[in-house]
């Protein structure tokens, strides 16, 4: 059973309360490192750090309202080899359930780690931070904004900007995690919640670190579900949209046009799982003769080729899995709209197999196990 | 479109599909001759990108053949397959390509009959459909 306790806030400091929960677990030695966003010293962004020395974690910043990698694959280099201590990892929502994922591939091993999450308003575009924070619009006061806004489920960002696209749609404000640190339904000015799981539940008792009650928020599941509902509307019309526009292929190149073959959404997504990926090997290497066949059959090909195909087959491997965490959409040169083309044809792959990505560690994703009975496809549409 | 021969490419398993095309050949059963056969060791061997590849470069309809469930060489094989190409059709209908061009069909080394009507069914099936739009997309 999950133990829960609240968290007095001094001072409206509600980044130092928690700076001081996380401070406790490495002084007293629950784990010996914690991976956290720190802000970096120009003020206009974040990176993950891996902090040793309690002292250190001054300064950083639990809120940090971007997401500039995939926590997931920061989290995957770091225990996949020989991770011999205990550390703790600061993630998002999607950072979580995207480690859930690679632990299925075995890309990340959660022996040694523990995932603490955060409830999650939305994170804005990196460039779009950088700017707000020239502007003025960033640091310290947008937190303060953001979290009152998170009290009702209310938030109101600084005009003119917005969140992510897939931040926009996600329906998972909240994380399953060995520790949730909660701010819905909290006036996190005075007060916020953190949830404790089975693995460091009696630890934590133990060393005094929280004292663990039953109360929390009344209002808190009132505030989640209706941060999902606008949540799953705003996705519910996306996809509808872009059903709308990819009637079929030819109009699936259309929309996708501007794309350069740049291969950022792959680099940058979390769930691409393949050591080697099979665009970048002999697979795709071909006789300068082969090319010319393709171009005499049609008259003429596009080149470089094999647009469609990439796109077909990476989301015949990571569709089952995709969380939805939308960096693909970041990293695109184009600004193509990948993550919604993701999520929707996802929501429809995921069903079929009643999979939810990230949820549990224990479930085997779709592309690895098969059951005897299912699938009546043989030669029959589906 | 009298005259339009649909070119099907045919990925078969060793044990079963491609046996039961070889016994469909010595037992002189007859069918059109529009299928290009691969032979793989399984089912389970089928890669979405071959499938996919044959459909924007030429083939009109892909067949995929394999073992009846339980049947299988390598024990699992043509469930992986059955799963594979479930995820491959699903994408693809998502994206507005419902046309019925992807076949899978459990054929014994014992089914020469049944490999010889497949193959004459979907050779009917396609002929009727058409030419494979996604084969025209030069911008693909």
């Amino acid at each position: 059973m999950a133990k829960k306790a609240a968290v007095k806030v001094a001072e409206e400091k509600t980044d130092e309360a928690i700076i001081g929960f996380l401070k406790s677990l490495l002084e007293k030695e629950v784990v010996e490192a914690i991976l956290i966003p720190k802000t970096l010293p120009s003020q206009d962004g974040f990176v993950q750090t891996l902090i040793r020395d309690p002292e250190k974690l001054n300064g950083v910043c639990v809120f940090s309202p971007t997401m500039p990698v995939q926590s997931a694959r920061v989290v995957s280099n770091l225990s996949v080899k020989n991770l011999g201590k205990k550390v703790a990892a600061v993630l998002k929502a999607c950072e979580i359930r995207a480690a859930v994922e690679l632990a299925k591939f075995l890309q990340v091993k959660m022996d040694n780690l523990y995932l603490i999450g955060i409830d999650c308003p939305g994170t804005f575009e990196v460039t779009d931070y950088a700017r707000m924070v020239q502007e003025g619009k960033g640091g310290e006061s947008l937190t303060k904004e953001l979290l009152k806004g998170m009290e009702k489920g209310e938030l109101s960002l600084p005009s003119g900007y917005s969140f992510r696209t897939a931040c926009q749609m996600c329906e998972y404000p909240v994380t399953q995690a060995d520790i949730s640190i909660k701010l819905f339904g909290y006036k996190a000015d005075q007060e916020i919640g953190i949830e404790i799981g089975d693995k460091l539940g009696k630890e934590i008792e133990e060393k005094g670190i929280l004292s663990f009650s039953e109360n929390g928020s009344p209002s808190r599941s009132e505030v989640i579900s209706k941060v999902i509902a606008e949540r799953t509307k705003k996705r519910d019309a996306l996809f509808q949209e872009f059903k709308g526009i990819v009637k079929d292929l030819q109009a699936f190149l259309d929309r996708f046009s501007t794309c350069v073959r740049c291969h950022n959404c792959m680099v940058a997504c979390p769930i691409c799982y393949c050591k080697e990926c099979v665009f970048r090997t002999a697979v795709f290497e071909h006789d300068g003769d082969q090319f010319l066949r393709w171009a005499d059959r049609k008259g003429e090909i596009r080149m470089p080729t094999d647009t469609l195909i990439f796109h077909l087959i990476r989301m015949s491997h990571m569709v089952t899995s995709c969380i939805g965490c939308g960096l693909c959409d970041s990293a695109c040169p184009s600004r193509l709209p990948v993550a919604t083309l993701f999520r929707s044809v996802g929501e429809r792959i995921q069903k079929m197999f009643q999979y939810v990505p990230g949820r549990n560690v224990e479930e085997t994703p779709p592309v690895a196990s098969f059951k005897e009975d299912e699938l009546k496809i043989e030669s029959g549409a589906l | 479109m009298a005259d339009f021969e649909p070119r099907i490419v045919a990925f078969l398993c060793h044990w079963c599909t491609y046996t039961g095309a070889d016994l469909a050949g010595t037992t002189r059963q007859q069918y059109p001759p529009n299928i290009r056969i691969i032979h793989l060791m399984c089912s389970g061997a089928v890669d979405s990108i071959y499938v996919l590849k044959a459909l924007i470069d030429g083939a009109d309809g892909v067949l995929i053949g394999g073992c009846h469930p339980g049947d299988c060489h390598y024990q699992t094989g043509n469930y992986k397959a059955r799963r594979r190409v479930a995820i491959l059709k699903g994408i693809l209908e998502q994206m507005g390509f419902t046309e019925h061009r992807i076949w899978l069909k459990w054929i014994s080394a014992s089914e020469g009959k049944l490999f010889a009507d497949t193959v004459t069914k979907m050779v009917d099936d396609l002929k009727k459909m058409g030419p494979n739009p996604m084969k025209q997309l030069w911008n693909a």
